[in-house]
């Protein structure tokens, strides 16, 4: 165990410090001045130099890629070029939108996609099977921002019930911001529950074959209770794996779906940065994303691991 | 008795007459609250550190004032100053400000604070967008605490038109620093809080010195989609989206009778800007052909669904001065064709067009490159996103033919300024313009911008298309938002609810 959380610990630092070039070159490579498109089409000359110097920029690229790396280690993700505010504030002022839309959707999909799943290989090849089918060829081929608009026109300007875009702050109560955050959820839990209910559908008919179930029928056990005993915990193992990626898919849906929604997060963030050349922000989010995605690759290993109900065997 | 009675039903019914009027009025009472919709967030809101149009269109009017004001119609309106003399020289201008004039925090919007802002605009830390403008100030003296008296090195004809810029706007020596997040002015409206990525909010200043504002609450919130922004309308999240630029649902909303749709002008030059230091766009011929290969009509039913005027030089049509240029090169193929003929391009020549993000562009690029396309001008569209477009077509002048609008207001100088992306240099423009920069009177001004004006028509600088129009979906029920666009600037200040 010890072992392995070492391991993983290098992999995450390893990662990082790959992140923090890559992402550093990528920015450095890409046309595009900050301060130009701060101060505009009429900027002066000296203004422009005035403006570089007070963004750092006038230093070579590397004395800036050891100072902002530098920082990260001490735990400062620096200074926005436009917003002038710290990157962690940004960041923690976005978190607080998109980790709970992550996470909804996230149960949405899930809550949604195994008893879906279930049903299907409980019934497979007959009614119910197809309609899951259907459900997930059709999830898996809209774009979430599709789905995104077609959520707004029914139940924001047809129906009224949510608001059509936009985000009222946890400070106005959680229900207008459980609220805000509903049609953005959905519209991510669909692609999302439309891939694992296939996973979960394929993950149980795989176990279904096998010969503990076979052992389990053949001591007279019901069909439901192997279904939800004996085959489900098995299939949890890829369902859980395919989760653990699609958390990382979501991240990136959620660019998406908040710049449809104007969801004030950190991918409507990332994506603004990116448009103003806003270098640190950009750096900070994507090293911070890079973090979490094989954060959580490990914690679903982890998880994997103590959730197989097979006997751990000493190799 | 009779008499009596009659008259006891007569004040019967009036008192109930009144009553259900008091009712209804009360019922009816008018909404002071107000929910704009923009397509772009502002980067921060100093309108003295930043050309983002956003910053201005939130803080213009609003949370700052400048010396001197523009209005809905573009005149210049007194602003932080409520008077100005100019000296006869053209050289010495004088302004009084307000008496009681305070900025939110309590410091005094005071001469000294005038100082501050116009010597910090101009020093060598600036970071202002439009340095220029103060470029021929030589002094800035205070008197007295209610006299600025602003000397110039040269005379400068724009000097009062600049000084009414959101860039020119006054900060106090107390708050500069933090206006980026906290903006401090003296305007009719206080900073409230920017929900960032959502909206910012003002709230109705109540020490303001001068004739408050109708509404106590204004919300500038920030929707890039256009599927999002008709959404907001309709859900009535917003009550109002100005640039509204969604073309194409406009008659869904002319034909609704809860909503009004204004088109108005804007100072938005839209041009097809050409190399003119990059062969073939070095040879007039060419660019005159060009002209005569693109028909303004198609571009503007296509672009605008019709919501736009077209333009033959750099002058928007409502100003005074305007010369009407676009009968000098009539849609002729033929001609066309001629020209290029003459040029030593009979089968035509390939070239790119590079196209910043705004729809217009993206859209309007594709109709002139199938415009071209009937002359033989074979072009490819290369779609970029404003950094890169800023960074190598504007300031790297890496490009044969772009597509944008000029926005700022009287921005015909460019055409002088030797670095500019157009590569355009005519000694003939530029001695116009120095005579326009002595010169104050308005009809002698005038005339010299019509010189200017057929000068760059005759040379065929840019493809000169149409002005981009200023269209606000709005709830038929609010009275006295902008219906143009002198400036960039969302001034609520008249607004009012029926």
């Amino acid at each position: 165990m010890l072992a392995f959380a070492l391991r993983r610990s290098l992999t995450l630092a390893l990662t990082a410090w790959l992140a923090t070039i890559v992402v550093f070159a990528v920015l450095e490579l890409v046309p595009g001045d900050p301060a130009l498109l701060m101060l505009g089409v009429n900027a002066q000359a000296d203004t422009l130099a005035a403006l570089r110097a007070q963004m750092g920029l006038d230093h070579p690229p590397v004395e800036r890629y050891l100072r902002w790396v530098g920082g990260l280690l001490r735990g400062d993700l620096g200074v926005s070029l436009t917003y002038a505010r710290p990157v962690a504030d940004l960041v923690a002022e976005r978190l607080v939108v998109t980790l709970p839309l992550a996470l909804l959707s996230l149960g949405l999909s899930t809550a949604a996609a195994i008893p879906l799943g279930l049903l299907a290989a409980a019934r497979r090849g007959r009614g119910g099977d197809w309609a899951v089918l259907g459900f997930a060829q059709i999830g898996v081929a809209l774009p979430s921002f599709w789905i995104a608009i077609l959520l707004i026109l029914v139940f924001s300007v047809t129906l009224g019930w949510f608001p059509a875009g936009g985000f009222p702050g946890w400070e106005a109560g959680a229900l207008p911001a459980l609220r805000a955050l509903t049609l953005p959820a959905l519209a991510l839990a669909i692609p999302e529950a439309a891939i694992l209910a296939r996973v979960t559908r394929t993950a149980i008919l795989d176990t279904l074959g096998e010969d503990h179930i076979r052992t389990a029928r053949a001591k007279g056990v019901s069909r439901t209770a192997v279904l939800l005993r004996h085959a489900l915990p098995n299939a949890l193992l890829p369902v859980a794996t395919v989760l653990g990626l699609q958390l990382s898919f979501l991240v990136a849906g959620a660019v998406v779906v908040e710049n449809v929604f104007t969801l004030p997060g950190l991918g409507r963030l990332l994506y603004q940065a990116i448009g103003q050349r806003d270098l640190i922000v950009v750096q900070g989010v994507v090293v911070l994303l890079a973090v979490f995605v094989v954060l959580v690759n490990a914690l679903v290993d982890i998880a994997c691991a103590a959730a197989d109900p097979r006997p751990k065997v000493a190799s | 008795m009779m008499m009596n009675r009659a008259r006891s039903f007569a004040v019967a019914t009036g008192v109930f007459a009144l009553a259900l009027v008091g009712g209804a009025a009360a019922w009816a009472q008018a909404r002071t609250d107000l929910v704009i919709g923009m397509s772009l967030e502002p980067p921060h809101l100093d309108p003295t550190a930043g050309a983002a149009a956003a910053i201005k269109e939130v803080t213009y009017a609003n949370l700052f004032e400048s010396l001197v004001r523009v209005d809905s119609s573009g005149a210049l309106v007194p602003g932080l100053a409520e008077g100005w003399t100019v000296a006869d020289d053209g050289k010495t201008y004088r302004f009084t400000l307000r008496p009681n004039a305070k900025f939110h925090d309590g410091a005094p919007g005071d001469a000294a604070a005038v100082k501050f802002s116009l010597d910090r605009a101009r020093g060598a830390e600036s970071v202002n967008g439009q340095k220029g403008y103060f470029a021929s100030i030589a002094s800035v003296e205070t008197p007295d605490p209610r006299s600025v008296v602003v000397t110039l090195s040269r005379p400068d004809g724009l000097f009062l038109f600049h000084m009414a810029a959101g860039d020119a706007a006054i900060v106090s020596p107390t708050s500069a620093a933090t206006n980026k997040q906290k903006p401090i002015g003296t305007g009719p409206f206080t900073f409230d809080r920017w929900a960032a990525g959502d909206r910012v909010v003002l709230t109705r200043n109540p020490a303001y010195d001068g004739p408050k504002p109708a509404l106590e609450r204004v919300s500038f919130r920030f929707i890039s989609d256009a599927a999002a922004q008709i959404a907001a309308l309709k859900a009535g999240d917003v009550d109002a989206f100005v640039q509204f630029n969604a073309f194409e649902a406009l008659p869904e909303f002319r034909n609704d009778a809860k909503f009004a749709v204004t088109v108005g002008t804007t100072e938005g030059e839209t041009l097809l800007s050409t190399n003119n230091a990059r062969k073939p766009f070095d040879d007039v011929r060419v660019r005159r052909a060009m002209a005569h290969a693109i028909d303004r009509k198609t571009l503007i039913d296509g672009v605008l669904y019709g919501n736009g005027v077209p333009i033959g030089s750099h002058f928007p049509p409502h100003r005074a001065g305007y010369v009407d240029l676009t009968g000098l090169y009539p849609y002729d193929l033929a001609k066309a064709k001629a020209l290029l003929a003459e040029a030593g391009y009979p089968n035509g020549f390939d070239a790119t067009l590079r196209l910043p993000p705004p729809p217009y562009a993206r859209r309007g690029g594709e109709l002139v490159a199938a415009l071209l396309a009937e002359v033989g001008i074979r072009l490819t569209i290369e779609p970029m996103e404003w950094a890169s477009w800023l960074d190598k077509v504007f300031k790297g002048k890496d490009y044969d033919l772009t597509m944008i609008a000029h926005t700022e207001p009287l921005d015909i100088d460019v055409y002088a300024r030797d670095s500019y992306y157009f590569n355009y240099r005519s000694a003939a423009f530029v001695r116009l313009e120095e005579e326009l920069n002595r010169t104050q009177d308005p009809a002698a001004r005038n005339a010299l911008y019509g010189q200017q004006q057929r000068l760059l028509a005759d040379d065929a600088v840019n493809g000169f298309l149409f002005m981009l129009p200023a269209v606000t979906v709005q709830n038929a029920k609010i009275s006295g938002l902008w219906v143009n666009r002198p400036i960039q600037a969302n001034d609520v200040t008249g607004v009012t609810w029926k």
